[in-house]
This record gives C-alpha cells, structure tokens and sequence, in this order.
C-alpha cells in the first residue's frame, strides 16, 4: 500500500468532504444550533472552537447521525445525504472519537475493533482484523498491540484504538471530541503527529476542543461558535489567542490572573506517610506526604486514575485511612467521620458535582445548607429555621451570583456553572481554614471558570490552605503557588510553580521524572 | 426527545403538582376500567355492580363506616411507608410489623400484671416497639452488611406469620376457645371502644391521623426530616455531607415499623379482641399500604386520603361477598390493577407526550 508518494491533486478543487449548511437543531428551552455553516475539505484539519453549551458537540452529533437537525442540509462529498444514526454516518465514511471511549475493557485490541464490524468472518473475527490493524498501524504511526487487553492501555493507547477504528470502517472524515483532554504534554504530541499523517492522506480531521494553545498548533482553520452561533471561520495563520478568546466569550478575556506573593504561614493541611486503598482494594496512594501552607494553593497534578480521587476523599474523611496521618490544623483526624472533618473547618469541592455536591430534588436553599444543616443558626433543638435558612440563601444567591429562579428553585435544573456557584457558596461559608477542591472549573465555561478561579484565589489570600486537584495544567500553573505531581498512587515531585515548565511537569505526571520532594 | 410511532415524548424535570394528581386519579380509573371482564366473568354487569357498591357503601353511616375501619391501619401502616419510602428504604414488610404490633399488644393484654387503666396504653407502647424492633432488624442488615432491604422486609413478613401460627397453635392457644387456633379473648380494659353503631376503634383513626401529621411535620421541618429526605434523593451526597446512615436509617425504621405495629395493636384490640391466624388479622394490610405510600408520592398527610380510598376498596370486597355473591378476593385484583397502572403511567408524569405535527411526522417518516 505505501508506495513512492504520488504528486496530490490540490484539494481545495475538489468538493468539500462534509459541508453542513444552514443546521438549525433546538432543546427544550435551548436554541443549541442557529443556521450553522461547517466545511471540511480532503487534507485538512479543521478546528470547532468553543466554550462547554457553545453547540460544538450538538453539532457534530448531528453529522453522527446521533442526533437530527430540525431544519438545514448535510452534504458528503457534494452530495446531499439523510443521516439517521451513527451506521449511516459510518457508511458515508464519518469517524468519532467520542471524548469518553466506547471500549470494553476486558477484550483485546483486535476484538474490540471486529465488534459490529462488517465483513468479518462468524468465527475468530478478530484474526482477520489484526492483519489489517498492524497495516493501519504502521501506515498512520498508531502503535497498538492487537493482542493486549483494553484495561492495560494508557488513555493515549485507547484513544488510538478508537481512531484505528473509525479508519478501519473507511472513515475519510474524523470526528474527535476534546481529544487532549485525558493525555500528557507528550501523548497529545503523539497524537498530533498521527493527525498530520492522516491529514497527509487525504482525510478530513474535525477537532473540537476549547485549548486555544493547541488549537492553533495543530488546525489549518478554525471555527469558532458561541451559544449555537458560528462567530467566524479563520486560518489558523491568521488568528492568534487574542482574537479567539475574544470570538470564543464575546468580549477580552485577561489571561494572567493577578496572583498575590504567597506567605506560607503555619501548615493547616498536613499529609504524612498516606496509604489508602482503591475501590477494587488495590493501594491508591503508596505512602504520600505533602503539606499546604495557610494561604497557599497547592496544586495536584496528574493524569486522571493515578490516586487524586482517593486522595480527595480520604482527606474529607470518605475513605480510611490505612496507613499515615492527617492533620488538619495540627489534630490527627484519621478515622473521623466527614462531618467531624468537616466541622473542623475543611471545605470540600466535590469531583462530581452533580453526582456528590447537590441534592437534585431539594431546593436552591436546602441545598445550600447541606453540612451545616445540623449546626445553628439552621438548626435548633432538631428544628431547621427556615428563616435563618432563606436569609442565608438570599445573601449566597447574590454573592455567588447563583442564577436561579428563586431560591425554592430544585437545585437539578441550574446550569452546570450555576451548581458550582451553589457547592462553593456552600462550602465557602464560614471561612473554611482547609480548602479541597477537585476539578473546580471542569467542564464549565470561560465565564464561570474565570469566577471560580478567582474565588479560590481570594480564599488563599483570606488565609486559607487550598489544595487544588485539577487535570488541567493550564489551570494548576495559573493558579498554584506549588505544584505536586501524582503519578501512581505516588508523588514525583513537589516543584514552585514559578520555576516549573510543562515539560517538567508533563514528564512527571508520565512517571518519567522524579524530583526531591521537599519537606 | 423521542418519538414513537405518531407521538412525541419530551422529558419533564419537574412534573407540575396538577400533573402527578392527574395522574394517579387516571390510574385509579383505568384500574377500575381493567378490572370490568373480572365482573362479566362472574356473569356481572360491572357498571351496574360499581354502582351497587356505591349505593351500598355511601347508603347509610353503618356501611360506610366500614370505609373508615378498613382505612384505619392502612393509615398507620401507609404513614410508615412514606416515610420509608423517602429515604429510599424499600420496607415491604408492614405486614409483618403490623404482625409483631399485635403479638405485643396480645402478650400485654392477656399475660401483663398491671393496672387495667394502664393495659391499653401499654398495649399500644409495647406494640409500637415490636413493629419498630421488626423494623429495625432490615435496616441494620442493609447499613452494616449490605443486605437488599427488599428481600429482608419481605422474608420477615413470612417468619412473624409463622411465630403467629405457633403462638395461636401452641403457646398461646386459648383454653377456652374449644380446640380454635385462638388465644383467650382480652379482657374488656384490653377493647378499644367504637364509634357508636360501627365498628371503628376511633383511638387508632385519631392516632393515625395525629401521625401523619407529625410525620409530615418531620420530614419538612427537623434536621432528621432533611437528613432523610438528602439520604433518599442522592445518597452519594449524603455521604459527603457525613450524615449517618445507621443512624438515619435506623431511626427511619423504627418510625416506619412501630407505625405498622401500631396498626397490629389496633385490628387486636379493636376488632378481634384476640390473636387469631394471621391472615385473619391482617387481610393484607401491610401489603395494600405499599399502594397507599406509593400513591401518595411519600407525602403522609395524602396517605391519609389514599388510606381512605383503599378502606373503600376493602368495604367494596366486603359488599361485593356478602350483597353480590362475588369472592372477596376480587379487592386483590383491583389493588394489583392500581399498583400496576400507578408505576406504568410515571411515564406520563416525567414525559409529556404529544401528537406529532403533521410536519414533524413527516420528517421523522424519513428518518425513522
């Protein structure tokens, strides 16, 4: 197959590989696509640039045939198509890599790449497919073991998997939802490199991401969307950060969050010697030590699965503690319950917001006394005060500039940015002295994110120790006055975060780097 | 949305209250409606013998007092499982609550030396810790050792009947009552009194009423109302706010099972005046009263109407036996209808369905 490359016709002659034109699609309540005009064309690497609700991912459901448009016209390759489901997107040669991988764990490369093939033989389908993986393999630079296991491949290797399936099913276009989001510095180098190989052959990429950084590093044009809108298409010669994150918010984003110098008074929070088990009773963390300075932010950075959950709740006293100390404000608190922690001045800002930090039926209000429910002035002699509870909640509502309703409003129908600002007016009541927050800005939008970051930071300059668990590095270089690397359950280091580089840190969280940690 | 056949479902976070009353009226309906082929099977016109029913049971105070005796430990029994129910514990076993409440209330009644000014009150005390103590195992086997509450409430029911038949058949069997499966009659101090011309043990009904008022009262006012209701919608909240599930749940089953035991003390001491075959006690109180919480929607001031509803279905078995010839057992199939109509038109209440547009149809024609 790989013979001498041939001269390539310029594709720009050629029709495009997928025009989208006029797609209009509504939600209850939300206009998520507005008259929206897309192209890809053959060879080119086309970036969907926008924030979390923007309607990329609506967009590109569309063209999956997961969702369908209520009014505009798909073309393929100059043709006008119906695409009713994923399997008549598969046919007219459309790829997706879905931002959660869609793997089964226990089965081998091949045998996930056969599953729902066509064309493969009734018995050991698998065989047949691994001959043409190592072929893709080697043409695209994607390296996988047919034989191994899913569940021993890194994120970058299942990630692999999935695009050597879409391009075993003939995909020319290649959908990919926020693809960066579970690699290291150098596995998203990987995966560019591939991009650029398949670009080579011909084949149209979609890249959705909201990175700017990366965005303009690998796409040849860019688009850009907000609240359903395509606010413009530009080369990505042409365009610079700026320029995007203004298309992206609608107005100038400051880039820099003003960080005050850091004085490190006495540890509020100190970890020494932790080990605590994983779910399935594997050790999670293997012996980690660390402290975080009243006004100081550490962060921790790592890829997803290497501890950071456990960590987070063994530290709010969800998880025991099997071996090592905790000392908050100096008292051990190993084996004391979540509210016993929590009443000794610890917030935590929980992972999964919707799934831990809210309680959906229950009003605006109720929710925001969850943890200090039992403790006056909202409670007495076993009785909540109401009107302790709604002054309470008038006075957050506005603070946090929590949109809602009304305060009865049940908490499950605020927006994502909106619950946040409900869980941290909640937990940063009362001037916690420990600060816990996991993935505080994940999946929110600029605007948001840009709030919570500055709130977290106020909290250290009012004196609180934040510990900040995040995956995103940007935002842990941003924000951190240190920063710890997890890799495995283990620390690989604890650096200043001014003397840090990414590339420092990126070979840390890969386990490649280890560093003296210091005291 | 989703669409099937001609029609278009689009979800509904919160169903407006109209909604969820319209709801489960339908389902009452269509349960009554599903139940018409069981009258024509007995040869019975089923609209002639609804309004025979009807006319029997709201003719005179005498019949329809039966409504409200009927209603009275599905009260007690359905206030429980409200209560239960918003925590998310699935207690299946008021029948068998209600069934440790009456062997109580029979051990205190017939074996207890105390003063006969205080037999009834005891009665009732140690009823109430019976059915709460029978509460309190399943809770306790699902905090500390995982046990599915379903499966545990259940069994229980089946091993207090059980100890019931023994007690009637051994033990307890009364020397009096000529070889019957009885104990002894209670002595008079050991009777609830009735409302004048019926039988309604109006102690109970009033006891019933004032519970479901300071369970409601509960739920929307305390700190352990709150931790219940956070327990029942997201336990993994629960947990991160560190409320005490052994604690919470514990406190849930020893209300929800001594309510139920409660019901036992009164059917004892207000209807029969001894233990007796479980079947005969219960007529399956503990297992109707599912409906009546679930047709509450966990509010325990409405399982005072469902309550009420479903002593009228029970008054209906009673007439239909004893005025049309039909068995009773006809009220088992209404109440199963109901239930059944009752989880099958949530759908109604969490979707609003509607007719396709002509357009719409039509696009989806092409797409479906």
């Amino acid at each position: 197959m790989l013979g001498v490359p041939k001269e390539r016709p310029t594709h720009a002659e050629q029709p495009p590989l997928v025009l989208l034109r006029d797609i209009t699609k509504s939600f209850p309540g939300v206009l998520a696509n507005d008259h929206v005009n897309f192209e890809v064309r053959p060879g080119e690497i086309h970036a969907l640039l926008g924030e979390n609700g923007a309607g990329k991912t609506t967009l590109m459901n569309i063209l999956y045939g997961l969702y369908r448009p209520d009014s505009g016209e798909i073309y393929i390759r100059g043709e006008k198509v119906q695409i009713r489901s994923p399997r008549d997107a598969i046919q007219l040669g459309i790829g997706m890599v879905h931002q959660h991988f869609k793997l089964v764990l226990p089965h081998t490369v091949a045998e996930n790449v056969a599953l729902g093939l066509n064309g493969t033989p009734f018995w050991a389908p698998a065989k047949v497919v691994a001959q043409k993986l190592r072929e893709l393999s080697t043409r695209y630079g994607l390296h996988v073991d047919p034989e191994r296991r899913v569940w021993e491949l890194s994120a970058g290797e299942q990630q692999r998997v999935e695009i050597l399936k879409a391009l075993i099913r003939g995909a020319e276009v290649l959908i990919l939802d926020e693809p960066t989001s579970v690699l290291t510095p150098q596995e998203t180098a990987e995966l560019f490199k591939v991009l650029r190989r398949m670009k080579e052959e011909g084949h149209g990429i979609i890249f959705i991401s909201h990175k700017l950084d990366e965005v303009l590093e690998i796409a040849d044009r860019i688009t850009v969307m907000r609240r359903g809108k395509v606010v413009g298409t530009l080369l990505a010669q042409e365009a610079d950060k700026a320029t995007l994150a203004r298309m992206m918010v609608g107005r100038e984003v400051v880039f820099r969050l003003s960080k005050t110098t850091c004085n490190p008074g006495e540890a509020a929070l100190r970890v020494e010697d932790l080990y605590v088990r994983s779910d399935r009773g594997l050790w999670a963390l293997k012996g980690i030590s660390f402290a975080v300075c009243r006004g100081e932010i550490l962060g921790v950075a790592g890829i997803a699965g290497n501890g950071q959950r456990e960590l987070v709740e063994a530290l709010a006293g969800l998880r025991r503690v099997e071996r090592g100390r905790i000392l908050i404000l100096g008292k051990e608190v190993n084996g004391r319950s979540a509210r016993a922690i929590s009443d000794l001045g610890v917030a935590h800002i929980p992972e999964e917001r919707i799934r831990m930090g809210i309680v959906p039926g229950l009003p605006v209000e109720e929710n925001l006394i969850l943890k200090k429910h039992h403790r006056p002035p909202f409670c007495w002699r076993g009785f909540l005060r109401f009107l302790a509870i709604r002054e309470f909640a008038k006075r957050a509502i506005e603070e946090y500039g929590i949109i809602t309703p009304s305060p009865k409003t049940p908490a499950k129908l605020l927006s994502g940015g909106n619950i946040q600002r409900l869980i941290l007016a909640r937990e940063l009541s009362g001037r916690p002295a420990v600060v816990i927050a996991a993935h505080p800005t994940y999946g929110l939008d600029v605007g948001a994110t840009e709030q919570i970051r500055q709130i977290l930071l106020r909290q250290r300059d009012e004196g609180a120790a934040v510990l900040l668990v995040s995956e995103d590095l940007e935002e842990i270089m941003e924000l951190a006055d240190r920063i710890a690397v997890i890799f495995r359950g283990e620390i690989m280091g604890i650096v200043p975060a001014a003397e840090a580089t990414l590339e420092e840190i990126g070979l840390m969280m890969a386990g490649e780097k280890r560093v003296k940690v210091e005291g | 949305m989703r669409r099937l056949g001609p029609f278009v479902f689009e979800p509904r976070l919160s169903p407006p209250r109209y909604i969820v009353f319209g709801v489960s009226v339908l389902a009452v309906v269509v349960a009554l409606l599903a139940a018409a082929p069981v009258f024509l099977g007995y040869g019975q016109n089923p609209w002639q013998a609804y309004a025979a029913i009807g006319r029997g049971i709201f003719g005179s105070w005498p019949s329809f007092s039966e409504v409200l005796r009927r209603a009275i430990p599905l009260i007690l029994c359905g206030v429980g499982l409200t209560l239960a129910f918003r925590a998310q514990f699935w207690n299946i076993g008021a029948e068998g609550q209600l069934l440790a409440g009456a062997v109580a209330a029979t051990g205190v009644a017939l074996f207890l030396r105390v003063p006969e000014g205080l037999r009834l009150p005891l009665m009732f005390l140690f009823g109430f810790l019976a059915g709460a103590f029978w509460g309190l195992i399943p809770a306790l086997l699902r905090v500390k050792l995982g046990v599915n509450d379903v499966i545990s409430t259940l069994m229980l029911n089946y091993v207090m009947a059980y100890i019931v038949e023994w007690l009637v058949h051994g033990p307890w069997k009364g020397p009096t009552m000529r070889g019957f499966a009885y104990t002894d009659a209670f002595p008079l101090a050991a009777r609830l009194s009735f409302l004048p011309a019926t039988r309604v043990h109006w102690v109970t009904l009033v006891l019933g009423v004032v519970m479901a008022v300071l369970i409601a009262l509960l739920l929307a006012r305390t700190r352990l109302g709150y931790e219940i209701r956070v327990v029942g919608q997201n336990p993994d909240a629960a947990r991160y706010a560190g409320i005490n599930f052994t604690v919470v749940l514990s406190l849930v089953m020893i209300l929800s099972g001594g309510l139920a035991g409660l019901a036992g003390v009164g059917e004892v001491a207000g209807i029969h005046w001894r233990l007796r075959s479980p079947s005969h006690i219960s007529m399956n109180y503990g297992y109707t009263a599912i409906i009546v919480a679930w047709l509450a929607r966990g509010n325990p001031l409405a399982a005072i109407f469902t309550a009420l509803l479903f002593g009228l279905f029970f008054a209906a078995g009673d007439y239909m036996k004893t005025t049309l010839g039909l068995p009773f057992q006809i009220t088992g199939v209404f109440n199963g209808l109901i239930l059944f109509f009752l989880i099958g038109f949530d759908l109604l209440m969490f979707w609003r369905v509607r007719l396709a547009r002509k357009e719409g149809a039509w696009i989806s024609q092409a797409g479906s």
